[in-house]
């Protein structure tokens, strides 16, 4: 009650200004009138009583003042008037309020832009229903599983998932979800969205009520399956113009019509941050969807599903972990795949159920971006105080030039807190200006960081919006940064003696050379971060370098990878391998073609698959075999690609069905599975999913080639012929290398498949920009390290600029002096550069220890080079001092060329 | 200005103002008065201080202010003791007696 009274009486004391004065006014009033009235009765004159009275009060004024400092309301009176007067000096020097806002805006605005995606991506919680509820099941340590593996999270196969749905008791209701793409063209060309499988319970248990229609239910998801799809509403709005006559109407998916029953609000994009959907399937579909002969819910060796659930009341996560930890022996061994090897079987078994929150869902972009991101931000965040080192350094100029305004106000009364506190609000109003307008560069730069991240073919969203969280960040920062460069300054300001004032002239003022002596500290601090930067950038270009260098195996310019699907033909097992070397036969004939093949798995495309490898003839099964990646091409893909034939030969047309099996390997298998030097002419046997296929005699030897990633070490490589393929595929992937234009070239191969059949489903990428895809992090990492180095340097070096400077003119007596004492201009060039030597070889060596420090934190994001390379070290510090040095030399020249007569009659 | 007054010990004069307006309502001028007065002249109190007090005073919601028309028929702020500034007083008092009984029994072995 009493903080209310207070609030409120200082409110009114705020903005009834006039009344409160006016009551005070009266109340001492009254007061010296009773006094005077006293006095009188005692004897004394009314002009003696009068005169008493005040003199026994004191200063009327001092009394206001402080009967109104009791109160809080006075300190915001006077910061908005120190605010007020700030605002003023700092319209007299729009340059230097212009410089420090920018610079402000930049370092702030590069900060919030980072945080501000950090927040999207790790921060947030899901838009649903009570999110602190909601956590993912998942396999804790993942031992022993093969098979399939679709969409960014396949925990689980469908047995397993059903298994989980039955035995569960810590969530009052469970739901699955797999991503995936739908082609949603009807035919020719595909046209790929952003697909979901959910489960019945997955709308209900996430509390998501649609904007139009109805949602999936837990009854419409069973074997059979009648139900239609639920499209997102950015879809709806997308695809039908958010037409409510959507509802009802069908939509292809891979060539299969479902109708449309409902729309999910415009915030919900699943429990995935970073992606969004456009249509859910209910699960019970999918067989439908991909065919009978690729259905993934009936097999127990395919993973595409992951799990979340909500949790009843009253039981945690670790309650439900513990539950579910218990249940795991009978959940995996109901569920084991028949096709496993004892060895894998026993692993699998094994395996334990985990729960974990997931309040704010899950994500491969969080998992992939979010060490970098907190690396960058702390980069940004080392920008933001080598900028605030500079405008330290500026403030601490001006305040010598006000040493005379401030000795003048502490003679006539101020306290020094007072005018500390004037000087900060004037700092303050430049970090505030800084801020706002970082906010709003912010706004733009975390959009182009999303869209720079962004690939083709599986594209982000993330949820920019500002929120407190971001809110408070900005604020943050521009309190931080006021008091960074503000404090120093204004304390130094301020510890003037009074006793200045009625000193004439400014030369050689007392305590000039303590105030310089912290700005050499900020500069000496300045090189040290930028040093670091600087190495930290140097990393990362350095690395991404490496990346561009690495020998994949083959050429990667000029190869157009295109895949000509046709389920729709229901070809059977004889009819695909002629259909597809049809297609080839017609591709090889578009002009300008190099050359041309078939390719189950194009390089570096992220698809593989992995084989156990038994040598010899043997058809034991092993405990342990060991696995091969494996490829299926036909003859002229190594020609294609690039890559050499080191022994051996090429598969050929007389490699087909019914002809002695035959195998290409690389140099690693050759080295690490087949242990020979020449491998022709060995043989081995492959146990694909617990059928034994082989022997297969190897007739070629190539050079090793990538397989999934750039960055893996080289992979033992088993090649096949296609048309030896034991279950040819219903689509065909050719790799095409071509002189033509893209644009040409891509509809020469859409007329050619046309052509051929008009039933076809088309798609195509360039292999190039494929890997450069897989860069992405390590261009960004390169880019923004770059850039805050550039910038941290740049800093530094007017920092540096500025202090030489300031010393060449505090100096010139000296210099003018000495140079009539016959110092010739070397030695006073000399001088000056020992100065900055100085400077420089503390905060180099300050910054060599602290780049040693912070760059382990890189270590995991950089490839081919450690993180405490020599070369970068000695690279940035050379680059840096050549920089430091030559920014010096202005200064110093300036110095030397002084005319010793000026430099004297100077003050 | 008199010499022979006492400075108060700090903290003090809080718990006089809620002493005098303990019966009575009063003013600016009756509660500097009651204090000399009660103190028979040992403690004279400033106004610099005094006015500042009344503030922080009703602030804390411990005395409550109203204007009324004076005996000499002019406007005056008449302070008076809230329920809270009651039990304030109470307590004070209480630790005051407590404190000095203490330091007297000190300054008495001690000799």
């Amino acid at each position: 009650m009493g903080l209310w009274k207070n609030l409120f009486a200082g409110l009114r004391g705020l903005f009834q200004k006039r009344q409160g004065e006016q009551e005070l006014d009266d109340e001492l009033r009254d007061f010296l009138d009773k006094s005077t009235a006293e006095k009188m009765r005692g004897g004394m004159t009314r002009e003696e009583a009068w005169r008493a009275a005040r003199m026994e009060m004191g200063g009327v004024e001092a009394v206001k003042e402080n009967v109104r400092s009791a109160g809080w309301e006075t300190y915001i009176e006077t910061l908005w008037s120190d605010l007020r007067f700030g605002a003023r000096l700092l319209r007299f020097n729009p340059v230097f309020a212009g410089t420090a806002v920018l610079s402000l805006a930049l370092g702030i605005g590069a900060n919030t832009a980072i945080f501000q995606l950090l927040d999207a991506v790790r921060l947030r919680t899901l838009p649903v229903e009570n999110p602190q509820e909601i956590a993912r099941i998942s396999i804790e340590q993942r031992e022993g599983l093969s098979g399939d593996f679709n969409g960014r999270f396949s925990d689980f196969t469908n047995a397993i998932w059903e298994e989980i749905r039955a035995r569960q008791q810590g969530f009052s209701s469970v739901f699955a979800w797999g991503s995936t793409t739908f082609n949603i063209s009807p035919a020719g060309e595909v046209h790929n969205v952003q697909g979901l499988w959910v489960s019945g319970e997955f709308f209900e248990t996430l509390g998501v009520k649609p904007v139009l229609g109805r949602l999936l239910t837990p009854a419409e998801d069973h074997p059979g399956c009648g139900a239609g799809a639920v499209i997102s509403y950015s879809f709806w709005q997308r695809e039908f113009g958010g037409e409510r006559s959507a509802l009802g109407r069908s939509i292809s998916i891979n060539r299969h019509s479902f109708p449309i029953m409902g729309v999910t609000p415009p915030e919900f994009f699943g429990v995935e941050v970073g992606r969004y959907f456009d249509v859910a399937l209910p699960i019970c579909a999918e067989p439908v969807v991909d065919g009978a002969e690729y259905a993934m819910l009936p097999r127990r060796s395919a993973w595409w599903l992951a799990s979340m659930g909500r949790l009843k009341p009253g039981w945690t996560v670790e309650r439900a972990r513990a539950q579910l930890r218990a249940v795991s022996p009978g959940i995996f061994e109901a569920t084991l795949p028949a096709a496993y090897n004892p060895g894998s079987a026993k692993r699998f078994v094994k395996n334990q159920l985990g729960v974990f929150p997931a309040g704010s869902g899950v994500s491969d972009l969080r998992e992939e971006y979010e060490s970098p991101l907190w690396l960058l931000l702390g980069l940004a965040a080392v920008v933001l105080v080598i900028a605030s080192a500079n405008l330290a350094n500026l403030l601490l100029a001006r305040a010598s030039a006000r040493e005379k305004e401030m000795g003048m106000r502490m003679a006539v009364g101020a306290s020094r807190g007072r005018l500390i506190r004037q000087l900060l609000a004037e700092s303050l109003l430049l970090s505030m200006a800084g801020a706002a307008l970082g906010a709003f560069l912010a706004h733009g730069l975390s959009e182009v960081l999303v869209a720079s991240l962004n690939k083709q073919q599986d594209p982000l969203f993330v949820n920019l919006g500002t929120d407190w969280r971001v809110l408070g960040f900005t604020t943050g920062l521009a309190v931080f940064t006021c008091i960074l460069f503000g404090l120093a300054p204004a304390i130094q300001a301020t510890s003037v003696s009074p006793w200045i004032v009625l000193k004439e002239g400014g030369r050689g003022t007392t305590d000039g050379r303590a105030r310089f002596g912290l700005r050499r500290v900020l500069v000496v601090l300045q090189i040290a971060l930028s040093l670091t930067l600087l190495v930290g950038a140097l990393l990362f270009g350095r690395s991404l370098g490496n990346l561009a260098k690495v020998d994949a195996g083959f050429q990667r310019d000029g190869i157009l990878v295109t895949d000509l699907d046709y389920t729709s033909l229901h070809l059977t097992n004889e009819q695909r391998v002629a259909f597809g070397s049809e297609l080839l036969k017609r591709v090889k004939a578009i002009p300008g073609t190099d050359g041309a093949a078939i390719v189950e798995y194009a390089p570096l495309s992220g698809n593989a698959s992995f084989h156990d490898v038994l040598m010899g003839t043997s058809s034991l099964p092993a405990d342990e075999d060991k696995s091969s990646a494996f490829n299926i091409v036909s003859p002229g893909f190594f020609a294609a690609l690039g890559t050499p034939i080191l022994a051996g030969r090429d598969f050929d047309e007389h490699d087909v069905a019914g002809a002695p099996l035959v195998a290409i390997v690389n140099e690693t298998f050759t080295r690490k599975v087949a242990k020979s030097e020449n491998p022709l002419g060995i043989t081995f046997r492959v146990r694909r999913m617990g059928t034994m296929l082989g022997p297969f005699e190897i007739v070629g030897l190539v050079k090793d080639t990538k397989y999934v990633d750039l960055r893996e070490k080289p992979e033992d490589i088993v090649y096949t012929a296609i048309a030896q393929a034991d279950h040819p595929d219903e689509d065909t992937q050719i790799l095409i290398r071509s002189k033509m234009p893209l644009a040409g070239l891509i509809s020469a191969v859409k007329a050619t498949a046309s052509e051929t059949n008009g039933n076809l489903d088309v798609s195509y990428y360039v292999m190039k920009e494929r890997i450069e895809g897989g860069l992405l992090r390590d261009r960004l990492m390169a880019r923004l390290s770059g850039f805050f180095g550039i910038l941290a340097v740049l800093l530094a070096v007017i920092g540096l600029y500025g202090v030489i400077s300031y010393m060449v003119a505090r100096r010139r007596n000296e210099i003018g002096i000495r140079m009539s004492l016959g110092a010739d201009r070397r030695s006073i060039l000399r001088l000056v550069l020992r100065e900055s030597l100085l400077l420089l070889a503390i905060g180099l060596t300050l910054g060599i220890a602290l780049a040693l420090a912070a760059s382990s934190a890189a270590a995991s994001l950089l490839f081919g080079l450690k993180a405490h390379d020599a070369t970068t070290l000695i690279m940035a510090t050379l680059i840096l001092a050549v920089i430091a040095l030559a920014a010096s030399y202005i200064p110093a020249m300036r110095a030397s060329r002084l005319d010793p007569l000026e430099a004297l009659r100077h003050d | 200005m008199t010499d022979t007054s006492a400075t108060l010990v700090q903290g003090t004069l809080d718990m006089l103002i809620l002493k005098t307006l303990a019966l009575e309502p009063r003013h600016g001028w009756g509660i500097s008065q009651r204090i000399q007065q009660l103190s028979h002249g040992v403690f004279e109190v400033n106004p610099g201080s005094l006015f500042p007090a009344f503030r922080r005073l009703e602030r804390a919601d411990l005395i409550a202010c109203e204007w009324r028309i004076s005996e000499n028929n002019r406007r005056a702020k008449y302070y008076s003791l809230t329920k809270a500034g009651r039990q304030k007083l109470r307590t004070e008092t209480m630790e005051w007696e407590r404190q000095v009984a203490a330091i007297a029994r000190i300054l008495q072995t001690a000799s």
